[in-house]
């Protein structure tokens, strides 16, 4: 628009050197030495295992890290936007009326700010100042250039976390930002909603000719939209740069070592399960089960029919919204199913009653473990080893085998160095693997996991799938929700498919193997 | 009926920005609403008297019909309030200062007109500072009163927007809540006796304020991103004023409560608290 600054959407190029950054609350840098030349209109994606200091990167391109005498930490080298320091770049930006940078992070729920769609959007304009008359036009122009399918009004509240990622990348392009950042928008997204999301990115990039930065660990989807891959190295610095084929081609395993999904690399490649297994036992089994949740009146799931056995992994597929992580509740006897039937064969209940919802906590740890799809809402102990020996303890198990079991899972899952680590403090990954271990402590003889490999990078996602493969061939029983095909070919002797709250008696029947 | 996240048809659009809930009230600017919640609240925290407080009452269930709120969502939200009032008063009736004449006597306790109608001022003066605010959070939208304390009365909008912000957080936390007491359950955590029941419930607390912490951070990176707390000045997308309908309800408020004050100096039950 003619009447706004001349700076407005602009493409920025961006120019570190030796740019580092450490949080005041840490000794070590969060990345250090970085040399970046991004040109205007450029689109990269930045690899690197975590802890490499990705996000802290596009963090500081944002201009949100403070190094000076009140800031959040100490920069190093430095960091520009058009040549000028990124901080200062915003600070201009925002009394200017228009943004230098837009930021859209990972997790849905945490980043949209206000209760109305409309609102959100225009939140960003009102913090630059904007006139009021020029706000409302420029909310509904982003809002249609993200194919928002809301009105203005539409609370928040209500949005799919596809839906709420696409608001975030709205008012991230309300202020025409010339620099796009994106801090793995789909991480958290399930496959329909994260395709959606990518072609608004795609179609946002060409009709803004923006630059853009990207972190993602998935590679494959993004890879035809970037010019550029930069891969960073633990602790600072930049190990490969140039276009993404050659960088894949010449750093593709090691960068598969570090967790990245490189494309076509066999590191993903899922071990064969074990030949001509018969079923065990049965453990649950469920006829026309409903399960409610608070609130909405009508239950999240009903007439669901599913048999789980002891070494067979049941896997329950579906869009977000589908009802599979009510399933998941019922069967793991956290709640009560609103109808039908829910009954635990003999080897599972092993004495108790039929219903797993009656059971005494105590007494459904050694029987069915749960794993949630955010690791930290089951965590209840300062320390890994405690965080372990929690379930055992409530068991009754005595002091010396609970010290045993903690100290086996700690080896099996290469938890030991972190032993006496905080729970809270571990990436991503190493707090999915504690989750897990922590199921694992007490023995159960079902396992019901929530999006196990929810936003896990490549090399966790082969440690579940190897751990889970060896779990069923000793016996356990495994019901694993998710929304991941890879997952469900790797691992999946029957699969259940949930479409609006129902079983989908459309879909093709479960591509199971013959027991 | 739409499921929260599944994909639907565009709302229809609501009348202006109103708040649920018809009437004159309840479409005034949530400021001038908070001005005489807080002015009626003010004069009746002033004095504990029956003429006063009951006279305050009777003036605001006569405008009732105006604040958009059904009977039956009225009785819904104020249930609480009924509750709290109707049980302090019953204390304040059995155990207040006896005065004039015995009514009823078991054992000790003694209900005499005096401790009757102390117990009846409580009653009243709960029920009337509580109605406006029953009111006041039934019909406002939290959003329409960030934009009023800000523009109305110019509070600094960095705090305002802020507070906006975190109430928002709070009902994500709702929800955080009913999975963390299913995440502890799969733990094996919980069924023990009482005091191990108040160690699982703090516990629990403490693992939200953990997640409310981690939120809010991410919050706080995606607030800033859009400029928050950056500049000087800001402009606001929805424009509030005080517009003719607000002045009637803050001259009504007003008039609420210097009726109700001169009907207890007139009665001679006006004393001033803590005088």
């Amino acid at each position: 628009m003619a009447s706004d600054p001349g700076d407005a959407g602009r493409p920025v190029a961006v120019r570190a050197r030796g740019w580092g950054w450490r949080h005041a609350t840490r000794t070590a840098w969060a990345l250090a030495g970085v040399d970046l030349d991004v040109a205007p209109g450029e689109r990269v994606l930045l690899l690197g295992p975590s802890g490499s200091g990705k996000s802290t990167l596009l963090a500081g391109l944002a201009g949100l890290l403070d190094g000076g005498p009140d800031g959040t930490g100490e920069q190093a080298g430095e960091l520009l936007l058009d040549g000028v320091p990124a901080r200062e770049a915003r600070t201009r930006a925002v009394a200017a009326g228009t943004a230098r940078t837009g930021l859209v992070l990972q997790d849905p729920l945490a980043q949209t700010v206000l209760a109305r769609c409309g609102d959100d959007v225009a939140f960003g304009l009102e913090n630059h100042a904007v006139p009021p008359d020029r706000i409302w036009p420029r909310v509904d122009a982003a809002l249609r250039a993200v194919a928002f399918p809301y009105a203005r009004d539409r609370p928040t509240a209500r949005l799919s976390g596809g839906e709420r990622q696409r608001l975030a990348l709205a008012g991230a392009l309300a202020l025409r930002p010339g620099l796009l950042l994106l801090d793995e928008p789909t991480a958290m997204l399930d496959p329909e909603g994260a395709a959606l999301l990518r072609e608004q990115v795609v179609a946002v990039l060409a009709a803004t000719g923006a630059t853009c930065v990207l972190v993602e660990h998935r590679v494959a989807p993004w890879i035809a939209l970037v010019d550029r891959v930069v891969v960073l190295a633990p602790g600072g610095g930049v190990i490969a740069d140039g276009a993404p084929d050659d960088v894949l081609a010449a750093r593709g395993a090691q960068l598969a070592a570090q967790g990245v999904w490189v494309p076509g690399c066999p590191a993903l490649s899922p071990p064969r399960p074990a030949a001509g297994r018969s079923a065990g036992p049965s453990l649950l089994c469920a006829r026309g089960v409903a399960v409610r949740r608070p609130g909405p009146p009508a239950p999240a799931v009903r007439d669901v029919d599913v048999d789980v056995h002891g070494g067979r992994i049941t896997c329950v597929v579906g869009p977000n919204g589908s009802g599979k992580s009510s399933l998941a509740l019922a069967l793991g006897g956290l709640v009560t199913p609103a109808a039908g039937e829910l009954v635990a064969g003999p080897a599972l209940a092993r004495g108790l009653g039929p219903q797993p919802a009656r059971w005494r906590p105590r007494e459904l740890v050694t029987r069915i473990g749960t794993v949630f799809q955010d690791p930290q809402h089951q965590f209840v102990a300062r320390t890994c080893a405690d965080e372990l020996a929690v379930g055992p303890r409530r068991a009754g198990l005595a002091d010396a085998q609970v010290r045993e079991r903690v100290a086996d899972l700690l080896d099996r899952l290469r938890l030991a160095p972190l032993a006496r680590a905080n729970p809270f403090t571990l990436s991503g990954g190493e707090q999915r693997r504690l989750s897990v271990a922590t199921a694992l402590a007490t023995r159960p003889r079902l396992l019901v996991l929530d999006e196990p490999t929810f936003g896990q990078d490549a090399r966790t996602w082969a440690e579940l799938v190897r751990l889970l493969a060896g779990l069923r061939d000793e016996g356990t029983g495994i019901v694993a929700v998710t929304h991941d095909e890879a997952l469900v070919d790797a691992l999946a002797d029957d699969v259940l498919r949930l479409r609006a709250g129902r079983p989908d008696v459309d879909a093709v029947p479960a591509a199971g193997r013959a027991r | 009926m739409i499921r929260p996240g599944a994909p639907g048809p565009p709302d229809p659009p609501a009348a202006g920005a109103a708040p649920p809930g018809r009437g004159a009230i309840a479409r005034t600017n949530p400021v001038a609403k908070l001005l005489v919640s807080l002015l009626i609240s003010l004069v009746l925290l002033l004095t504990v008297d029956v003429v006063t407080a009951a006279a305050a009452l009777a003036l605001e269930c006569l405008a009732l019909p105006w604040c958009g709120l059904g009977a039956r969502a009225l009785a819904r939200r104020a249930g609480a309030l009924l509750v709290a009032g109707g049980s302090a008063g019953l204390v304040a009736a059995l155990v207040g200062v006896d005065g004039g004449a015995q009514l009823a006597a078991v054992g000790p306790v003694t209900v005499t007109q005096g401790s009757l109608l102390s117990g009846l001022a409580v009653v009243a003066r709960i029920l009337a500072i509580g109605l406006p605010g029953v009111v006041l959070v039934a019909t406002t939208d939290p959003t329409d009163l960030a934009d009023g304390l800000g523009q109305v009365l110019r509070l600094p909008a960095t705090p305002v927007l802020a507070a906006l912000a975190a109430l928002r957080l709070f009902g994500v936390l709702a929800q955080e809540w009913q999975d963390l007491a299913h995440a502890r359950r799969a733990r094996g955590l919980g069924g023990g006796g009482p005091v191990g029941r108040v160690r699982d419930v703090l516990g629990q607390v403490f693992a939200l304020l953990v997640i409310a912490v981690r939120r809010g951070t991410v919050l706080a990176m995606a607030m800033e991103s859009r400029g928050f707390g950056a500049a000087a000045r800001r402009t606001w997308a929805r424009p509030s004023r005080l517009r003719p309908g607000d002045l009637a309800l803050l001259a009504g408020g007003a008039a609420v409560a210097l009726t109700a004050t001169a009907a207890g100096v007139a009665a001679g039950t006006w004393r001033l608290l803590l005088g």
